[in-house]
């Protein structure tokens, strides 16, 4: 597929079609293309000469981690690039047509017709006032010109095609009501939906689930058999693309630095970037991970002068005077000495109503009869897919949702129906750490500010002396202090995602809720997040209740693993037993479906 | 600051500028006593000892102007913060609580916008005593409404911010909330629309006055100065039309300055 510029890799392509005698089995074909963004302070190039093809009925994968330009690509291939944005030179050949020179007005009936686009973001791809159903028939009507009957029923089918449980309900309902993962199967549905030549996926299942996920890139992988379509598919996840896809192409810094058929870039790669993806990626190959040696080194050492560890030192005392939660403890007499599991969670249920197509509505059980217990010091990670209940659950366990029934224990106390100034006291224990590092950051606040801020809300110390610890505990998330004056968009995601641990820190809780804290991140960003975690643990103590859809993500940090489906729990045990030897069907179905076996 | 490349823009801040001496320090810019009559300068047309001429009473009409801008300015400034405040406290409270608090206080919002602003800001004069201040309530309050409005979806949209939700996990309790993380992020729009309501206050504590609801006679309101001028339209029409020109001239720079701090080019 490869004609690089330098001709480095003319040689090697023993499988790969050779691009310039055979253009006619190519259904793109890419020439040195170059696009750039205009900013206030001048134009930055964010691809820099890439060449490639994309054969008829085949899926080409571009691979990269975020700002490596593999988005940026994928929206110059159908013009649509976002402002500012602007293809310098170059050609982009489909079906033998350039369409850099065609009028927007051509553009417009190949882009969804035959050329389909599965967009990155799915909240905020799909319109907020109108019902998902709607939204598929629209393309319908628009392309295949359905009639508004027929397409309804065919929209109907394809939220079935793409795993949307209960198709006729969720047709009627508004994506503000769907998950994530649910959005992003509309968005797919519409891509497919006229059954184009080529489709354009750019992170189509960076927000599915591990099975969903396999399903749907299935579901891709037939329809590819069946129409001869081809695929561009832009991922993060070398694991995906190993699976599925017959070429790949890894981008770096605006060019691609390596490309050839999936198995010659997998099982030797040649260039530095690529050895490192593939190291990192989880589910090429991972274990539960230790601390490391400075971890282990900080917690042996003396904390005398330290601001922080001081702070945490301090807070029990100070917790028990004011705090409803330890006073009622110590008057049950039994409890005073540490329980030794931090957390236990018994027979929770939670439902909610969802409406159904021509009125009425549904009890959804969304958390049924769920219990486990969280051991002082472990990770307890609940696995499960989107509509599983696992986020629900950790939300009642942290008490920011409320359950219908069950009880939620913390360290033998029942906080189940803790309110107001109790319930706020149990924050200084019980922290969260939220998946999206983008939308839990206040934008107006310093990086100081929000790390401070537990601290000011617990009025503890002074202003100086909570702009310490905040320094202090951005050394701890092994960031530079310096930072402590910027604000959360000057800094990647992955730098948020430390700023957001950090403030967790802040107050000496024991027990952290973890909402799928790396899902948002670069793969090799994930594993140093994981890693600090876990480093973490061991300098504080911490308890975990961590959650992710991502097995190979638990597996790196899990002491204990409930697998959660349709609110139920389903299997539960040690990490090594539900890995080494799942008890129940579906368990060995997620374990299967971890992308990136086909490569190792 | 691409703004300052653009010509209206700079000549909106000039206008603007001059406006703020004049109600500051209008000795600076007057050239006469707004209040001393020449009797034998009487109805003078514009010169260069009088540059807007002279009135009935032989007044030097560019002074009085001048004079004017402070109670005219000041009035419709009092009238945006009255404004902005009450609308922002009504809508941030009825944004933040939500429920039935809401419904409430929305449904007397709309009330409060499907009044004319000029007819309420006549009802709260009337009640309170004419007068520069209590006209400046009236406009104020007339404003209040579409405030609140913007103050309320705003915080509705700020309050589902997953970033609020962190902060009562952390332990924040809900007025440090709403001090800390949703007035700052929902102040933006509001201070935006705050810039383009000073155009409107001016417009309506001029009309105002011209009817005879604010400062007493012998005061150089712009609004009265217009009015003072109606007697004369037929021999001396730039005694009305001068003022008007000048209100018209304040209320586009102020618009056009609104605008760009808005953003919305």
């Amino acid at each position: 597929m490869i004609e690089h510029g330098s001709g480095a890799k003319a040689g090697s392509g023993a499988k790969a079609p050779a691009a310039t005698s055979d253009a006619d089995d190519n259904i793109l074909v890419v020439r040195d293309l170059y696009v750039s963004y205009a900013t206030r302070s001048g134009s930055v190039a964010a691809v820099r000469g890439i060449s490639f093809v994309v054969p008829r009925g085949k899926i080409v994968a571009i691979v990269g981690e975020s700002g490596s330009g593999k988005s940026t690509t994928s929206q110059a291939l159908i013009r649509r690039l976002a402002s500012g944005g602007r293809i310098d030179s170059g050609s982009i050949e489909f079906e033998g047509r350039d369409l850099g020179p065609m009028s927007e007005r051509e553009l417009r009936s190949i882009r969804g017709g035959r050329i389909g686009f599965v967009p990155q973001d799915p909240s905020k791809s799909l319109n907020p006032l109108m019902r998902v159903g709607d939204q598929i028939a629209e393309a319908l009507r628009l392309h295949l010109k359905l009639d508004k009957a027929a397409a309804a029923t065919e929209a109907v089918r394809i939220l079935d095609e793409v795993g949307l449980p209960d198709p006729d309900a969720r047709a009627t309902q508004f994506p503000h009501e769907l998950s994530g993962g649910m959005r992003q199967r509309v968005l797919i549905g519409i891509a497919w939906a006229c059954n184009p030549q080529l489709v354009i996926a750019d992170e189509p299942t960076s927000a599915l689930d591990v099975t969903v996920q396999r399903h749907v890139l299935d579901n891709i992988d037939e329809l590819v058999r069946r129409h001869n379509t081809s695929v561009v598919l832009v991922t993060h996840d070398l694991a995906v693309a190993a699976d599925r896809a017959d070429y790949v192409a890894v981008m770096s810094n605006g060019e691609i630095v390596e490309q050839g058929t999936t198995e010659q870039v997998l099982s030797s790669p040649t260039h530095e970037y690529t050895k490192k993806l593939v190291e990192s990626a989880p589910g090429l190959a991972s274990r539960r991970l230790t601390p490391s040696l400075t971890a282990l080194g900080e917690q042996q050492q003396s904390s005398a002068g330290k601001l922080f560890t001081h702070t945490r030192r301090a807070q029990p005392a100070g917790l028990a005077a004011a705090s409803g939660v330890a006073a009622s403890a110590a008057s049950n007499g039994a409890d005073s000495a540490e329980a030794t599991n931090i957390l236990e969670v018994s027979n929770l249920v939670k439902t909610f109503a969802l409406r159904r197509q021509g009125g009425g509505s549904q009890v959804l059980r969304a958390v049924d009869d769920v219990s486990f217990v969280v051991p002082r010091g472990s990770t307890f990670s609940i696995v499960g897919e989107s509509g599983s209940g696992k986020t629900t659950t950790a939300r009642i366990a942290a008490r920011i949702a409320s359950a219908d029934s069950g009880t939620v224990t913390f360290d033998g106390t029942d906080v189940t129906s803790l309110s107001g100034e109790a319930l706020r006291q149990l924050r200084r224990r019980v922290q969260v750490v939220y998946q999206n590092p983008f939308g839990s950051l206040d934008p107006k606040m310093s990086i100081e500010k929000i790390i401070a801020e537990p601290l000011r809300a617990f009025r503890v110390g002074d202003r100086t002396h909570r702009a310490e610890v905040a320094r202090e505990l951005l050394e701890h998330v092994s960031l530079s202090p310096s930072l402590a004056q910027r604000r959360p968009t000057e800094l990647s995601g992955g730098q948020r995602q430390r700023v957001a641990i950090a403030r967790s820190l802040a107050i000496g809780p024991e027990l952290i809720v973890l909402d799928e804290p790396v899902s948002a991140l670069d793969v090799s960003v994930q594993e140093q997040i994981l890693q600090l975690l876990v480093d973490l643990q061991v300098q504080f103590g911490l308890s975990y209740l961590f959650i992710s859809h991502d097995l190979g993500v638990i597996r790196q940090i899990s002491d204990h693993i409930a697998v959660m489906r349709f609110g139920k729990v389903l299997e539960a045990g040690t990490a090594g037993d539900v890995m080494s030897n799942p008890q129940h069907e579906y368990t060995r179905e997620l374990l299967a479906a971890i992308p990136g076996q086909r490569a190792v | 600051m691409t703004n300052l490349r653009k010509p209206g823009f700079v000549l909106g801040l000039i206008v603007i500028a001059l406006a703020i001496v004049a109600s500051l320090a209008p000795q600076l810019l007057a050239t006469h006593d707004p209040f001393e009559s020449v009797a034998t300068d009487r109805l003078l047309p514009p010169s260069a000892q009088y540059l807007f001429g002279t009135d009935n009473l032989g007044r030097d009409l560019y002074s009085r102007v001048i004079y004017g801008a402070a109670l005219s300015l000041l009035s419709a400034s009092l009238a945006v913060v009255v404004g902005v405040v009450v609308g922002a406290v009504v809508g941030l409270i009825s944004g933040f609580v939500g429920g039935r608090t809401d419904f409430i206080i929305m449904r007397f919002v709309d009330v409060l916008i499907a009044v004319p602003g000029v007819l309420l800001a006549l009802i709260v004069v009337a009640s309170l005593g004419f007068g520069p201040v209590s006209l400046a309530l009236g406009v104020g309050l007339g404003a209040a409404g579409s405030f609140a409005r913007v103050m309320r979806s705003q915080v509705l949209r700020i309050r589902s911010e997953e970033y609020v939700e962190a902060a009562r996990t952390l332990g924040v309790r809900s007025p440090a909330i709403l001090v800390q993380h949703v007035l700052p992020n929902a102040a933006r729009p509001v201070i935006a629309m705050a810039a383009l309501e000073m155009g409107t206050a001016i417009l309506s504590v001029s009309a105002l006055t011209f009817l005879g609801f604010g400062a007493p006679p012998p005061a150089p309101e712009w609004g009265a100065l217009v009015s003072a001028g109606r007697d004369y339209v037929a021999t001396n029409p730039g005694l009305s039309i001068i003022p008007g020109a000048v209100i018209l001239v304040v209320v586009l720079a102020v618009n056009r300055v609104a605008r760009a701090i808005g953003g919305d080019e």
